[in-house]
């Protein structure tokens, strides 16, 4: 079956131009498209097939072959804005159509109701530029479950006491458990806690054109080879495409957004495969391009109209980095495990999602999950080829030798992780701007993060940590050890840098996801998040694409956007 | 088998009774015939040297065989890490070749200030070779750095280190590990898809049942 795909000219005024095709841009083109309007989709990266999905190591960690280019994308980094930013990688996203929902570990828990409303529960946080949302856990639900079942999520609804309410269950049980699965739950029931199949955005169940999980064992960091991850790539765009009415234009490095003279959006500027330099003009641009780039190209089209970055009349561009804090305890256990086959995760538990910060002393929750997220190179050295990553061995096992020889290989299939998955609290100086100094290999600035995990932040991780470590000792872990607990100086979760509010001055978009400053210009994506979530952003980034577009298709139906 | 012993004797005694030469004319062919036959097989040809020079290949292989020695199980020498460790210095670690040109005259150094009777690293005995190693970096027992003359040497052992490991343990389907010695090593089974039970904890699960309902008013926490 094959759809004559829509090739449009960069001079056709399009419906829309959307300027990434990850978690949200491919759902954003799917939905926009779907519903009548023509779209051109940019990515920067490549359009990769299910073929070129390699269980190589190398071409995944060392050679960047899905995620943005070490070298071709340098970043810097500092602590605090009075430090002056060095040159090191302190960011990662998928570079490539589906963005990082081709190589993330898929675990896909809803946020709570008190995601969207903790400002109000828990009060004012010093230090922290703490607010609610200005939509809330119910009206996202229906989006919920829309991504469930239009996307793709294996899970068991209720199992958790703590799950915020839910219009249908799951379309599709939840995977096989994992031994890591089975000795958490065991541990955990022990101390009265409530373990439940993690929710996954992979398939249980084969779909038309996608497999159900083969149980590879190369899930997190890699793409799926059978279309059973459901990302963006395997799961929307193809719809999107179906239409007829879509375009998914790959190798476009979007770098600025055209206004013309009333401040209204014309299209997006992007450079080519060959750095040649096009219009693709449009009646409005979705920007979708994660909440790394998102900032940065409204930074880079600064003009005389917007001095400071485009949309960013409220000064709030870039600002508010959120990470998700995050730690873990590695255990081995007497028998073998093997958990290296299968998806990552495969328990979670929220009993510590809402913390009392009168009885524990902090502000912050956190939910726990039981896998094992290592290859076998990552096990054995922690990453290329000094990374300080930790690995998967005990501390003070040899590097090197027969003993180190001898504890991969009794280890790797004894071994598991508990991973603690927090709150990071909303801090203005923690961002990502354009760094003053540093190109990119278009000659564009680079992207600076500067980053200084919250007190708060830190004391949750070390306390979800000791818990990890709790439920190990009553899973009868043969040992365990928790990883070290630091301020964090690389980002994969990408949020919160053009927060969604109601006032102009303290925010970047509105409910609608429409910018305070331009009206046909839209962001959706992990920085449209007022707060961090617990982790395991992708699930609700998707439903706001979803709602998103319902919402833009509203007011484009009402002439809204182009009047 | 039978070939795999024989290379890794031949690697043993490479110091020692055989001429430089008659490594150098003859190393291709002898890693061809063992494990190494998958690049053989794949380019149907035999692999040749792409950064090191034969002698080089030696010192190198030496070096892998100490990180991950042999003993009644492969370790990196019949996993051919030395060719991967070759083959990665034109292609993926590029980047590294200034470490390996300068490391490898420090590695040489090293030997010879140790133990001058020997004039390259590979005609140390084992022993001798881990007391050289142990001066790069942090000792086996995750002891201190003692060797802080010399940055680049101590780079240079770190990335020996990286790339074996990872010549090792990569997936025996794309560019090392022939055979998949390393991942028979570790249990790490080679069947490209799994099926439920995975081991030895979830052979007897019953289900999932709930824990009972926590009281109203949380977690107690």
């Amino acid at each position: 079956m094959t759809t004559d795909l829509p090739k449009y000219k960069t001079s056709d005024e399009v419906d829309f131009v959307i300027v990434g095709s990850g978690a949200a841009g491919g759902i954003m083109a799917k939905e926009l498209s779907s519903n009548g309007f023509r779209v051109v989709v940019l990515e920067q990266g490549p359009r990769l097939s299910e073929s070129d999905f390699t269980h190589d190591e190398i071409k995944i960690f060392n050679e960047d072959l899905l995620t943005n280019h070490r070298e071709l994308q340098p970043n810097t980094f500092r602590k605090t804005p009075d430090e002056t930013a060095k040159h090191q990688r302190a960011i990662f996203y998928g570079r490539l159509v589906g963005g990082t929902s081709v190589h993330f570990t898929a675990n896909f828990w809803r946020f709570h109701e008190i995601d969207f409303t903790e400002r109000s529960k828990v009060g004012p946080v010093p230090g922290a530029n703490l607010v609610d949302w200005p939509i809330t856990y119910a009206d996202l639900e229906p989006y919920y479950t829309k991504v469930e079942w239009e996307i793709g999520v294996s899970g068991l609804a209720n199992a958790s006491p703590f799950d915020p309410p839910r219009s249908k269950p799951y379309p599709m049980p939840p995977l096989p458990v994992k031994g890591c699965g089975v000795v958490f739950e065991r541990g955990a029931k022990k101390l009265g806690w409530h373990p439940f199949p993690a929710p996954l955005a992979i398939l249980s169940q084969a779909r038309p054109g996608r497999s159900a999980c083969v149980n590879c064992g190369f899930c997190e960091s890699f793409g799926c080879e059978v279309g059973a991850k459901s990302s963006s790539l395997a799961a929307a765009i193809p719809a999107a495409e179906r239409t007829g009415r879509c375009e998914i234009r790959p190798n476009c490095y979007v770098h600025k957004i055209e206004l013309d003279e009333k401040g209204r959006a014309t299209g997006a500027v992007y450079f080519d495969d060959k750095k040649n330099a096009h219009l693709q003009k449009a009646k409005a641009v979705v920007l979708c391009a994660n909440g790394a780039e998102t900032p940065r190209l409204l930074l880079l089209s600064a003009s005389k109209q917007f001095p400071t970055g485009l949309a960013n009349s409220s000064g709030y561009v870039g600002k508010h980095l959120m990470l998700n804090s995050n730690s873990g305890v590695t255990a081995t256990f007497d028998h073998p495990l093997n958990d290296y086959k299968g998806f990552a995760t495969s328990r979670v538990l929220h009993d510590f999602y809402e913390l009392d910060p009168q009885k524990v002393g902090f502000y912050g929750g956190g939910g726990l999950d039981a896998r094992f997220d290592f290859t076998p190179i990552t096990f054995a050295t922690g990453g290329f080829p000094v990374s300080g990553a930790p690995g998967g061995l005990p501390p003070n096992t040899p590097r090197w030798g027969k003993d180190f020889k001898a504890a991969i290989a009794h280890n790797f299939t004894r071994t598991m992780e508990v991973f603690c998955h927090g709150t990071s609290l909303p801090v203005e100086n923690n961002s990502f701007s354009l760094d003053p100094d540093l190109k990119d290999a278009w000659g564009l600035p680079a992207l600076r993060m500067t980053y200084k995990d919250h007190p708060d932040d830190l004391k949750l991780t070390s306390w979800l940590s000791a818990r990890a470590s709790e439920l190990l000792d009553a899973a009868g872990a043969t040992r365990h050890w928790a990883q070290p607990i630091g301020e964090q100086t690389v980002a994969f979760h990408l949020l919160g840098t053009c927060r969604m509010g109601n006032d102009p001055k303290t925010s970047v978009i509105n409910s609608d996801h429409r910018t305070h400053d331009v009206k046909n210009l839209f962001l959706c994506d992990g920085s449209s998040l007022v707060t961090s979530g617990r982790g395991q952003p992708t699930m609700t980034i998707m439903a706001l694409a979803f709602r998103a577009a319902d919402r833009i298709t509203a007011l484009a139906k009402r002439g809204e956007i182009t009047a | 088998m039978t070939q795999e012993l024989n290379r890794r004797a031949f690697l043993l005694h490479a110091g020692t009774g055989l001429s430089a030469v008659w490594v150098s004319a003859n190393w291709p062919a002898l890693l061809a015939a063992g494990e190494h036959a998958r690049h053989a097989v794949q380019s149907a040809t035999t692999p040749e040297l792409e950064f090191f020079t034969p002698e080089q290949l030696v010192e190198i292989d030496a070096v892998a065989a100490r990180i991950i020695p042999t003993d009644d199980t492969p370790g990196a020498r019949e996993a051919g890490v030395a060719y991967f460790i070759d083959r990665g210095l034109v292609t993926f670690a590029k980047g590294q070749q200034q470490i390996f040109r300068d490391g490898l005259p420090a590695l040489h150094a090293l030997t010879k200030s140790a133990f001058p009777q020997c004039s390259t690293f590979s005609q140390a005995t084992p022993d001798q070779q881990d007391q050289i190693l142990h001066r790069f970096g942090q000792q086996p027992d995750g002891g201190p750095n003692v060797f802080t003359t010399a940055p680049a040497a101590q780079n240079f052992f770190e990335t020996v280190r990286w790339l074996t490991i990872a010549g090792f343990l990569i997936d025996p389907d794309t560019r090392g590990n022939p055979n998949g010695v390393g991942w028979k090593l570790i249990g790490r089974d080679r069947a490209h898809t799994f099926q439920a039970p995975f081991g030895y904890y979830d052979k007897d699960y019953p289900g999932w049942q709930p824990t009972p309902a926590p009281q109203k008013g949380g977690t107690g926490q």
